[in-house]
């Protein structure tokens, strides 16, 4: 635990400084200085920016907090001509839209070529992030306030920790409330009486964090000198205690994570086997382009963010069906040209595919070279949700679960409760009484592979997301697809869903222990084995007409 | 009487075509080109193919070289290493090329290697690598592990003053000397065993989770600590996007990666990249008139004014610069006289600076450290204060710290000063 | 039919296959034979005797190349071999090549001795520089040329057997056993991919000296080993054609044909399944001992899925079921990608994508199909 870092020195000078809220129109010598010390700024060096930031709040000008929050989002600008400093509404746009740093009020605007960039580097934007903390504090959003309290519980020192106090009694929120009382029952722990170290340590032992963690542990150290750091026998053992309790709860938590990691590398395996499930439980097609096809879908992605940069919000819901769409008609194109002449023949099928995603993947690489491609991930995709200090779930990952949830039943509904659904079945369990009744095979075939592959777009939209967008994505993930078709059983969905699902657990399982790459392989090994024993697949096709794939 | 003029007309005609395209071949100099354009090493070779051509069309456009146009061979490897080989042999046997610039990954380069020596060919490297090799035949104008890891372990220890160090790499022999060499470095500075964490992934590993989870969980000991990464490829971009959902920022936990350019940005979404760290000889953000000249040229030849450039393009361009001097000294492109005439052989950099060539067959480069930002450039935070000599025996293993490689006086790129002998990549 | 599966005379040569000329082998076969006995006696020529300035001499690229077609018609032959004649579909066939090749390579890597990098006599460079103190215990032996012949035939074969009798047992078949043959090389592609297996990890085994004695990069050392491969693949081709000619050979047909009715016969189906995948798996493994020392790397991408998918698209292209059409299936796709590769860089991958939509397409007995060379039986 520091004292009193750097950023201590600020919040320090910031909470000492008076707070003038008094607009002032004409210029007030705090405004000139503001404005003289802003403008050191720009040719400062790193190191010497820091002081800067100091000195500016020192000013205690009402606008330290809006120029601070600029500064570390990369937004504050000096003009090439006159030298005059500006805050740009937003980095993206060009020109720039302006504002004045001294009255916050609009500036105009002006391209980004006549400005120059006031930059930052890393220990600037921790100096900054820590200042900013202070200004959060009192923020009307509880998510950020109690980022602020966590921050701020980074670096304690007596004026923080007054300022915290005088925050818990007006603090409405529970969870931000726990967060300042975490923070100052760890500042008691600094302190010389016993019986608060002792109030402190028991009310540490309810958080699962592991800097609170790191900080009890330090009290069980011992000084060079060979006795404890911390003198009371009482408070050790509460110390003690409080310790084992963290560790036994963070495990806990992290066997969860371990296991949410299994779900959503699972969750990704099982979509991207659903649309072949179906094109090989039907149509017993083996389709090697079937990574291509999932290629296609993330490129599709890319394309639609290219098409409407502004709304990235919405552009993952724009870009599914948008997938779907493009993926399912060059499945249809392929299935009607090449694999309709290719029927009873899944191995020829298997040589034929494999030309295919040759030409596709080249095709690609052609029009859009063989770099990757951007694909930006949408706001209400990033970060992660946090549940406690120890157990944090990726939105991306958790939304691509829910996703393949979604998708799996509506798969199934199609399957089931639609007309195409029932012809399909028919089709894949006797094609020829199918034919018999009346059914178009032909047209049910070209729709089959046209389904499969439409998810096969919609599953490259999930993986746009994960990995990076190129001309070989197809490839990286065409191996395990099959696999978990062949684990979970030719054209059984349900299969399809737990195969995938057991597959990426076990892998992720395995992983803290054996390393990535002997995850795998055991995953792989398991495989085969499993498939001397069930040769079928997890729930094989039932029907004698199964038996002459 | 028509058959008979028939037949010498065909003749003659063939005749004619065959002496016209002899004699053309021999009004060119055969530039070889030695870059993947397909397969997993596409995204990074495609672009210093087009460098290399680009190189070519301006110098025929100030008149060639020695009076002769400059003609391009370009074959495309595949990504397959026994199909560099394969092809490096075709360059030098069939076409009679008269230089190659080519490889990227260390297995390309050692399987064209006994090529190169046996048909005495010369192939200009411009790829960082992991050192350990110095041939006769190679003339390295990429980073040798002195040349960037070393100064990056050296600015994270002394200017962000880091204590713990996870050295995260893809299993393959660069990363394993490059962590070789900095677990031998950092244990010598006096780091502590328990404070270094060394892993490896796979090629192509997209499932972060576990690992990112599992360097937060390592960073957060109470000690400042750093990623020095050597991961490859498209491992990165799931690796980047991992670290930004479970909000390890660059102030908490800063990545510098060895294998992150311009070009592996324009890839990825750089908004939660901001800050991390990349070491390199040369960013585009470096502003020189040199250097905005070759930009602009480079935008201009590929019709793209979005496209970056990097390192690696940086290093073909003063390869193939460094060639042309060569052979306009010694008036000859007979491979054998040009690598003779190379060692000592200077030209300009495109970041105001000079690359020379050295005895051990590795160039002069400066150091720089730049923080992402968030257009996808680099801002440089620190640089070295001249430029370094590439070191191709790290002094930092015991197996090569005796070891030096002189092509000039000792005519040896594996000479141990310890036992005063010359072994290994012998030639016979 | 006897109780315990043996058919009296299995290996004897049937009389139900037309053997077309006087010479008791069909016109492909013929053609193939002719065609390895000239390059066998053109090579040495036109590159030991024809002198280096005229234009008809073959540089030691083209020795190479040639050398390395043939390993890979031999692979396609042991493809064709379990595919064309039995109908086991392996997409991991490329799994037994590169284990032949490492075991070559583990051979010549003991041959560089002292010549390493790191001057060490026993470990090679890979080893010192992983920081091991001795030979791990699968390597002892190689410096001896015998043993590590052995084991480029033990190794692939083991392999095989215990895959083999697994999968056969199950009875896994068609699409099925394809895709867990690739899950084998996939499987066995990660593990020599890791640094930490011995085998050289990422790089493989490269920058080889010499074999027996010779150096390997010398021209006549090439030109002998040419003729080598020439002749393990006239001898392959033989043995191969004495299999499927014999009596055995009609019962694996009829495994491939219909596969119940075979067994409700009475004939032990799995055992000639299993036994044909060993000698395929052999073959395949010393089509990659001899493809290593004349490529002068063996990497773990050998064995990579996409390569033994190749494979498979060689005979299809070349037409199986007919031995010499793989090999020239073999030969054909590779001289096209080599040329391919070499004239037209930026597209050929369409041109050789759509080679394979087309042949399967429009080809399905492959190249040979086309030619009419094949006889009426198969």
């Amino acid at each position: 635990m520091e004292r009193l870092p750097k950023g201590g020195h600020l919040l320090l000078v910031l909470l000492l400084a008076p707070w003038d809220t008094v607009p002032a129109h004409a210029q007030t010598p705090k405004d000139a200085t503001f404005l003289s010390t802003l403008g050191e700024l720009r040719d400062a060096g790193y190191s010497d920016k820091e002081g800067i930031i100091e000195r500016l709040g020192q000013t205690g000008h009402p606008s330290v907090r809006a120029v601070l929050t600029a500064l570390i989002e990369e937004r504050l600008y000096f003009r090439n001509t006159d030298q005059k400093i500006f805050i740009a509404k937003s980095a993206d746009s060009d020109p720039l839209r302006l504002s004045d740093p001294l009255t916050l009020k609009d500036a105009g605007s002006a391209p980004a070529s006549s400005l120059s960039q006031i930059g930052t580097n890393n220990a600037l934007r921790r100096v900054l992030r820590m200042a900013l903390a202070r200004f959060s504090l009192s923020s009307p959003d509880a998510g950020v306030r109690s980022e602020a309290a966590r921050e701020i519980s980074k670096s304690l020192d007596d004026q923080t920790v007054a300022l915290l106090r005088d925050r818990l009694p007006v603090e409405t929120n529970s969870g931000v409330r726990k967060e300042i009382g975490t923070a100052l029952a760890l500042a008691a722990l600094d302190g010389s009486d016993t019986a608060a170290r002792l109030a402190a340590v028991a009310t540490l032992r309810e958080s699962v964090s592991q800097d609170v963690r790191n900080r009890l542990a330090l009290l069980l150290d011992k000084s060079p000198d060979g006795g404890y750091t911390e003198k009371d026998e009482k408070v050790r053992q509460a110390a003690a205690s409080a310790v084992a309790t963290i560790d036994r709860w963070r495990t806990f938590y992290s066997g969860i994570q371990t296991l949410f990691f299994g779900l959503s590398l699972g969750s990704v395996l099982v979509l991207i086997a659903i649309g072949l499930a179906i094109t090989f439980g039907v149509m017993g097609v083996i389709n090697m382009a079937h990574g291509e096809l999932m290629m296609f879908g993330a490129y599709t992605t890319y394309l639609v963010q290219v098409a409407m940069p502004g709304h990235i919000g919405i552009s993952i819901l724009v870009a599914i069906p948008a997938a779907f769409m493009v993926s399912g008609l060059t499945g249809v194109v392929l299935e009607r040209t090449i694999i309709r002449f290719l029927y009873g023949r899944p191995l020829e099928t298997l040589l034929a595919t494999f030309g295919v995603s040759l030409i596709l993947q080249q095709t690609v690489r052609s029009i859009f070279t063989a770099l990757n491609r951007s694909v930006v991930t949408p706001d209400w995709m990033s970060g992660s949700l946090r549940l406690n200090d120890a157990l944090e779930i990726t939105y991306n990952r958790l939304y691509i679960v829910i996703f393949t949830l979604i998708v799996f039943a509506a798969v199934q509904l199609v399957l089931k409760r639609t007309r195409l659904g029932l012809d399909i079945r028919a089709v894949s369990q006797n094609r020829r009484m199918a034919k018999a009744m009346g059914i178009r095979t032909e047209w049910v075939d070209a729709m089959t592979f046209g389904l499969g592959s439409g998810i096969a777009g919609v599953a490259g939209v999930a993986l746009s997301q994960l990995t990076n967008v190129g001309p070989d994505l197809g490839q990286s993930y065409i191996i395990d697809s099959f696999m978990v078709v062949v684990f979970g059983g030719v054209g059984n969905l349900w299969g399809s869903l737990i195969g995938g699902t057991s597959m990426g657990v076990v892998n992720q399982l395995l992983e803290p222990w054996a390393g990535a790459v002997l995850a795998k392989i055991f995953v792989l090994v398991a495989l085969i084995l499993f498939i001397q024993a069930r040769p079928r697949g997890l729930f094989p096709q039932k029907g004698r007409a199964a038996e002459d794939k | 009487m028509k058959r008979k003029s028939l037949f010498m007309t065909v003749g003659l005609i063939t005749s004619g075509m065959v002496f016209a395209h002899v004699a053309a071949a021999q009004d060119t100099i055969k530039v070889g080109v030695l870059h993947s354009l397909s397969g997993t090493m596409a995204i990074s070779e495609t672009t210093l193919k087009d460098t290399v051509l680009m190189m070519i069309d301006a110098q025929n456009k100030k008149g060639g070289l020695l009076g002769k146009k400059l003609e391009a061979v370009v074959v495309d490897p595949a990504s397959n290493w026994p199909l560099f080989a394969e092809k490096a042999a075709q360059l030098l046997e069939k076409d009679k090329v008269a230089v190659v610039f080519g490889c990227w990954t260390s297995v390309s380069r050692k399987s064209v290697l006994p090529v190169f020596e046996k048909d005495n060919g010369l192939l200009f490297y411009p790829v960082q690598y992991e050192g350990e090799e110095s041939s006769k035949n190679v003339i390295y104008t990429g980073a040798a592990p002195n040349q960037q890891a070393i100064p990056a372990v050296d600015y994270l220890m002394n200017e962000v003053k880091v204590k713990r160090w996870v050295l995260e790499g893809t299993d393959y022999v660069y990363p394993r000397t490059t962590n070789k060499i900095l677990e031998a470095y950092l244990l010598a500075k006096g780091v502590a065993p328990a404070d270094i964490s060394i892993n490896y992934t796979p090629f192509g590993y997209s499932n972060w989770q576990a690992r990112v989870a599992a360097i937060k969980k390592f960073g957060s000991a109470g000690k400042k600590t750093a990623v020095v990464s050597t991961i490859n490829g498209d491992a990165n971009v799931p690796f980047y996007k991992e670290l930004g959902n479970q909000k390890i920022s660059a102030e908490d936990i800063p990545v510098v990666a060895f294998s992150v350019g311009e070009e592996e940005l324009s890839g990825l979404d750089t908004k939660p990249l901001v800050g991390q760290l990349a070491a390199w000889n040369y960013f585009e953000s470096i502003s020189t008139p040199a250097n905005k000249a070759f930009i602009d040229q480079w935008h201009a030849y590929i019709k793209n004014p979005k496209r970056t450039t990097n390192d690696p393009m940086e290093a073909t361009y003063i390869g193939f610069n460094l060639w042309v001097k060569a052979v306009q000294k010694i008036k000859s492109t007979d491979s054998q006289k040009v690598i003779a005439a190379l060692p000592g052989t200077e030209t300009p950099n495109l970041t105001g600076g000079t690359a020379k060539v050295l005895p051990n067959h590795h160039i002069t480069k400066p150091v720089y450290i730049g923080e992402v930002k968030a257009d996808g450039q680099f801002s440089v935070v620190w640089k070295s204060a001249g430029e370094v000599p590439g070191d191709a025996w790290s002094d930092f293993l015991p197996g090569s710290k005796d070891i030096e490689a002189d092509w000039v006086t000792l005519n040896c790129g594996n000479y141990n000063k310890v036992t005063k002998k010359c072994s290994g990549q012998n030639l016979k | 039919m006897s109780e315990s599966g043996k058919v009296p005379g299995l290996w004897r040569r049937t009389t139900l296959v037309d053997r077309g000329g006087p010479r008791g082998i069909d016109r492909g076969g013929r053609g193939l034979l002719t065609v390895l006995a000239v390059v066998a006696v053109a090579v040495p020529l036109l590159n030991q005797v024809v002198p280096a300035t005229s234009a008809f001499h073959l540089s030691p690229f083209g020795i190479t190349l040639i050398g390395k077609y043939m390993c890979y018609g031999m692979l396609a032959m042991a493809v064709d071999l379990i595919w064309g004649y039995c109908g086991i579909l392996s997409l991991g066939h490329g799994a037994f090549f590169a284990l032949g090749g490492y075991a070559m390579g583990m051979y010549l890597m003991r041959q560089i001795g002292p010549r390493g990098v790191y001057g060490d006599p026993v470990l090679p460079d890979f080893m010192v520089f992983l920081n091991y103190k001795s030979l791990p215990w699968f390597w002892q032996g190689f410096n001896h040329f015998p043993l590590a012949l052995a084991m480029v035939a033990i190794v692939p074969a083991l392999l095989a057997l215990v895959f083999g009798w697994f999968a056969f047992r199950s009875r896994v078949t068609g699409v099925y056993l394809s895709i867990i043959t690739q899950a084998l090389t996939y499987a066995l592609m990660l593990a020599f991919f890791r640094n930490d297996m011995g085998f050289g990890g990422n790089n493989g085994f490269t920058d080889f000296k010499e074999i027996l004695g010779f150096d390997l990069h010398s021209d006549r050392t090439r030109v002998v080993l040419l003729v080598i491969t020439a002749a393990a693949l006239a001898a392959g081709y033989a043995a191969c054609r004495k299999i499927v000619e014999s009596r055995a050979g009609r019962v694996v047909l009829a495994i491939r044909d219909a596969e119940s009715r075979t067994r409700f016969l009475g004939y032990p189906v799995e055992s000639f399944k299993l036994w044909l995948f060993v000698i395929s798996g052999i073959l395949a493994g010393v089509a990659g001992a001899l493809y290593v020392p004349q490529v002068g790397i063996i990497n773990p991408s050998e064995f990579a899925p996409i390569n033994s998918i190749e494979a498979v698209i060689w005979v299809a292209v070349g037409g199986r079921g007919t031995l010499y059409g793989a090999i020239a299936g073999a030969v054909l796709v590779n001289y096209l990608k080599t040329y391919l590769t070499g004239a037209f860089p930026e597209i050929w991958l369409y041109a050789l994508g759509a080679l394979f939509v087309l042949v399967t397409l429009f080809l399905p007995r492959g190249i040979t199909g086309l030619l009419h060379l094949r006889s009426t039986q198969t």
